[in-house]
């Protein structure tokens, strides 16, 4: 029996709800976690990432030493290394140089706009901070996002239109004083597991009622008592047919809208054209359902509306969103425990990054880049003479990459993020990264994007740094260093400030925009001087039980739930909208609506999961695919099929299953064998830039055994 | 919460709020009653009978997890009766499971005074370590059906029902659905029934490997096929070929 040195208390690095771990330590091996019962967000449980999935920090593919590439590349003609060999091990000083001398003279030559970095939503507040003011600081660019805008960027858009605010407004495990709660375009079970724990708990064991609206049939149908089975991209009709039967029949919250909402009439008379048979026509959702769902939300006295990707990754991601927050006004399901409009959010610290400004038209705390009071405000905390800040909303993330030429962006840094498997339509992300004239990765493994890379920078995980996450409902939780970091690797906040330094000086700054932190709390501190919600929260604070932003002074004890009296805009204001079709339509050509996603048992672009023993679990991608469809295309389970849109083609194994409906497929996306984002389409939100990823047209057809690209045993498995 | 009740337990005065359990009133007026396969986040069962108390009017002894305390109930929880039910109880424990890894029952055998070896002719169970998949392993024979383990994997917590009862009487044995391997049973690998298995009956499959003499590093050599071979415990050799 194992007695183990230490035990150490953090928080989880894979989704956003933040669970508290406990790390079992014996000779630098984490050999065991466990979950104290008494944690406020996850009362002891975990899901399989969190329980077992930290082995990728000993994986022997895991990079310790800096490595710069042996044969230099040229835009246009860079290459893909996966194998060492064509890496040359360097010291820290050499590749710190190296990038700093790079970075330096494209910057001198071509500007700021010549300049791009993804932060990461899996890295620390003061990573984040950090990152973005590097960039804004020393290469006066605004050119900075990560991949919240691949994600919830339209939910974050909708909510500043209409609140002011960019976040959950209440607390996860509030989904037990709900009388009813509507959950839409998330999978919770396979994405927020604990989250899904505690709305199973809500429903069996506290009497609420779930409506789940999705074109997959997920688990949490199970425990619903209203299932509305869209067709992909119908989110506006339903809700706002759903819209349409609260005010015909008087169930809307006259005293809430009075007082607290703006552009009512003007929103009730947009609702005309959304009648239950118009919804009806668009989502092949039986009406009746739509007006049950609409009484049944109506009539509740405390209801959620819980929403994740299949919400925002649209073309009308923003659209869709707004539509939500419609429906929570006109009830005045929002500001009270047990309500709310909570986007359920992906990363673990998907919110903290963009809280520290890892956005392009942000400073940290949404301060927004364009407006001279702010950057006069930033210039100041960063020492820069006034005017110096640039003032210009910098390109989001699928921009840099389309901006990627002569003349546009030259020199991209990406933090721990692979757009290689992230990015909607990789083969042209893959032209897009060829033609970088150079190109940093910081991270753990060599992953497809930064196979790209001219310099690697090895960076210490999770389990080897001190600092913050904020999670899904906005508590800023500790991060510990459990582990001294394996090999040369180095905290990402010390490589950033060491690089930012040696920047500074080639470009002689007459003052440096401070980089010598002795902890990562001096960092969070530094920006909570600056960003009000942060500006009570200290390390010590926050040592045991983590604290809910908005923090505002160091006597305050954390915001659990938001717009009790007021929202940050004032009134909040209903918006009028219109039904838009997905950008593509199935026709005769491409029948099938492509859904993409996560599994349980792995994490995104798969940098971290593929290099753990929960690979084993989960080794291939798998298509799901409905039985009646598949019977159609004589396709059998487990037979390999070639799935093909207008942008690339893939082969993969078919799951037949009711988890989809007819007409639609599933391909999770964590797989470089069969990515899935070949498919997809990167036609845009137009206000909040975020791509399609739930909705591309596809074909499907029988292939062979002998076009899968990697022929694994499968592993049978029972879960649903 | 409103209604208060009043109750003796162990001559001393006890207030406790109406609907507490006999071991919550207890625990509250700071007497110790000992617990096995209670957990204060699992539904209590009263499976394992080591909370068992002696109240005055009540023929036969009450296990305190799920006994509600009432008004003018007196209590005994350390009477002969009890201590003796509470030794037997761990002797026949000690007889038939391995609890070489139960510090806290190891305990109880000592402060009870408890003969481990009082039932010689007793069949200890020493089911084969159940290997099946690349997370966690079940070592049967420290099992002594608390039933924690199937509870968080119900409605204590994970509503996915992979594992429950298998057998009757001495053949009783938790375990998936005709005894499938983990991987094809419901299991979503949460570990819910790690984190609460008292006895290292479940445990992650790192640490067994890192107990059984291989090192970080081999570990983390091993193959996906060498991960996946099972009854590692038979090899003799740690090194993987």
């Amino acid at each position: 029996m194992l007695k183990g040195e230490k035990v150490v208390p953090t928080t989880c690095p894979y989704c956003g709800v933040g669970c508290n771990l406990e790390l079992h330590v014996q000779d630098d091996f984490i050999y065991k976690v466990t979950s104290p019962f008494d944690s406020v967000v996850n009362h002891g449980n975990l899901c399989v990432k969190g329980r077992f999935g930290y082995d990728f920090i000993y994986h022997k593919e895991r990079v310790t030493v800096p490595l710069i590439r042996k044969q230099p590349q040229k835009p246009g003609q860079r290459t893909q290394a996966f194998d060492r060999s064509e890496w040359r091990e360097v010291n820290w000083d050499e590749a710190l140089d190296y990038t700093a001398d790079r970075l330096t003279e494209i910057y001198q030559r071509d500007g700021s706009k010549a300049m791009a970095v993804y932060c990461c939503a899996k890295a620390t507040n003061e990573d984040n901070y950090l990152l973005q003011k590097f960039f804004r600081a020393v290469f006066r660019t605004n050119h900075v996002d990560h991949c919240t805008r691949l994600c919830h960027a339209a939910s974050v858009v909708a909510l500043q239109m209409a609140i002011g605010s960019a976040a959950m407004s209440n607390t996860a495990a509030e989904v037990k004083d709900c009388d009813v709660f509507i959950l839409t375009g998330s999978n919770p079970t396979e994405n927020h597991p604990i989250i899904a724990l505690q709305m199973k708990a809500a429903v069996q064991k506290h009497g609420a009622k779930l409506i789940v609206v999705d074109p997959r049939r997920i688990e949490m149908v199970n425990y619903a008592s209203l299932y509305l089975p869209i067709r992909p991209g119908s989110d506006v009709p339903v809700f706002s047919a759903m819209a349409h039967v609260i005010l015909k029949e008087n169930l809307y919250n006259r005293q809430f809208i009075e007082a607290r909402t703006e552009n009512f009439d003007a929103f009730a008379a947009s609702l005309e054209k959304f009648t239950p048979e118009f919804a009806e026509q668009v989502s092949g959702v039986d009406r009746q359902l739509i007006i049950e769902a609409a009484r049944m939300y109506a009539a509740a006295r405390n209801a959620a509306i819980f929403w994740a990707l299949g919400i925002p990754e649209s073309t009308h991601g923003t659209a869709n969103a707004l539509s939500l927050i419609n429906l929570a006004l006109l009830t005045g399901h929002v500001g009270r425990k047990g309500t709310g409009l909570n986007p359920l959010r992906g990363q673990n610290n998907v919110q903290g990054a963009s809280d520290s400004g890892a956005m392009p038209w942000h400073y940290p705390g949404y301060q927004a880049v364009d407006n001279e009071e702010n950057a006069r405000r930033w210039e100041q905390a960063w020492h820069i003479e006034p005017g110096g800040l640039n003032r210009q909303r910098g390109l989001t993330t699928t921009e840099i990459l389309a901006a990627v030429h002569p003349g546009g962006v030259r020199a991209l840094y990406i933090m721990g993020e692979n757009p290689m498997m992230s990015e909607p339509n990789l083969n042209h992300t893959r032209k897009k990264m060829q033609e970088l004239e150079f190109l940093v990765a910081q991270d753990l493994f060599i992953n497809e994007s930064g196979a790209f890379a001219d310099v690697f920078l090895p960076a210490a995980s999770w389990a080897e740094k001190e600092g913050t996450f904020t999670n899904t409902d906005r508590r800023v939780q500790r991060v510990r260093k459990v582990i001294p970091p394996r090999g040369q690797s180095r905290p990402d906040w010390e490589i950033i400030c060491d690089l930012a330094k040696r920047v500074e000086s080639r470009l002689n700054r007459p003052r440096s925009a401070y980089w010598d932190y002795r902890h990562p709390s001096e960092i969070l501190e530094e920006m909570g001087r600056y960003v009000p919600d942060y500006a009570g929260i200290r390390y010590e604070r926050i040592e045991k039980v983590g604290l809910q932003t908005p923090v505002p002074t160091l006597d305050h004890p954390g915001t659990p739930y938001l717009y009790s009296e007021r929202f940050p805009r004032g009134r909040a204001k209903f918006h009028t909208l219109e039904y838009i079709p997905n950008a593509e339509m199935p026709d005769e050509e491409y029948p099938f609506v492509l859904s993409t996603g996560r599994v349980l048992e792995h994490w995104h672009g798969g940098t971290l999961t593929r290099h753990s023993w929960m690979d084993d679990l989960f080794p291939e991608a798998l298509m799901d695919i409905h039985p009646a469809d598949a019977a159609r295309l004589g396709i059998m389970d487990g037979s390999p099929v070639r799935v093909t849109s207008r942008r690339g083609s893939i082969v993969l194994r078919a799951k037949v299953t009711t988890k989809t409906n007819i007409g639609v497929v599933f391909i999770p996306f964590h797989f470089r064998e069969a990515a899935a984002n070949l498919l997809t389409t990167d036609a845009l939100d137009p206000q909040a830039k975020i791509p399609e990823y739930k909705a591309a047209v596809v074909r499907v057809t029988p292939a062979s055994e002998e076009e899968l690209t990697a022929i694994l045993e499968s592993q049978p498995r029972g879960r649903y | 919460m409103d209604e208060s009740i009043r109750m003796t337990i162990d001559q001393q005065n006890v207030q406790a709020a109406a609907g507490s359990t006999i071991l919550q009133a207890a625990r509250q007026a700071g007497i110790e009653i000992p617990t096995i396969c209670y957990h204060d986040h699992c539904t209590a069962n009263g499976l394992c009978r080591i909370c068992v108390v002696e109240v005055e009017g009540v023929r036969t002894l009450q296990p305190a997890c799920v006994v509600q305390a009432r008004d003018g109930m007196i209590i005994h929880t350390r009477s002969e009766r009890v201590i003796r039910s509470r030794r037997t109880i761990l002797e026949m424990l000690a007889s038939s499971v391995d609890l070489s890894e139960s510090p806290e029952i190891l305990t109880m055998l000592t402060q009870y005074h408890s003969d481990a070896f009082r039932f010689p002719d007793a069949e200890a169970r020493h089911p084969a370590v159940i290997d099946d998949n690349p997370m966690y392993i079940r070592d049967y024979a420290k099992c002594i059906l608390c039933w924690r383990c199937v509870q968080v994997c119900a409605e204590d917590a994970q509503f996915t029902y992979a594992i429950n009862f298998s057998g009757r009487g001495f053949e009783t044995q938790i375990s998936t659905f005709y005894e499938i391997p983990m991987p094809e049973s419901t299991c979503v690998f949460c570990g819910q029934c790690v984190g609460v298995c008292p006895t290292g009956a479940l445990k992650p499959k790192r640490e067994w490997l890192l107990e059984m003499g291989y090192s970080p590093d081999e570990i983390m050599s091993l193959t996906r096929s060498q991960r996946q071979r099972r009854k590692r415990r038979e090899e003799n050799s740690p090194n993987p070929s």
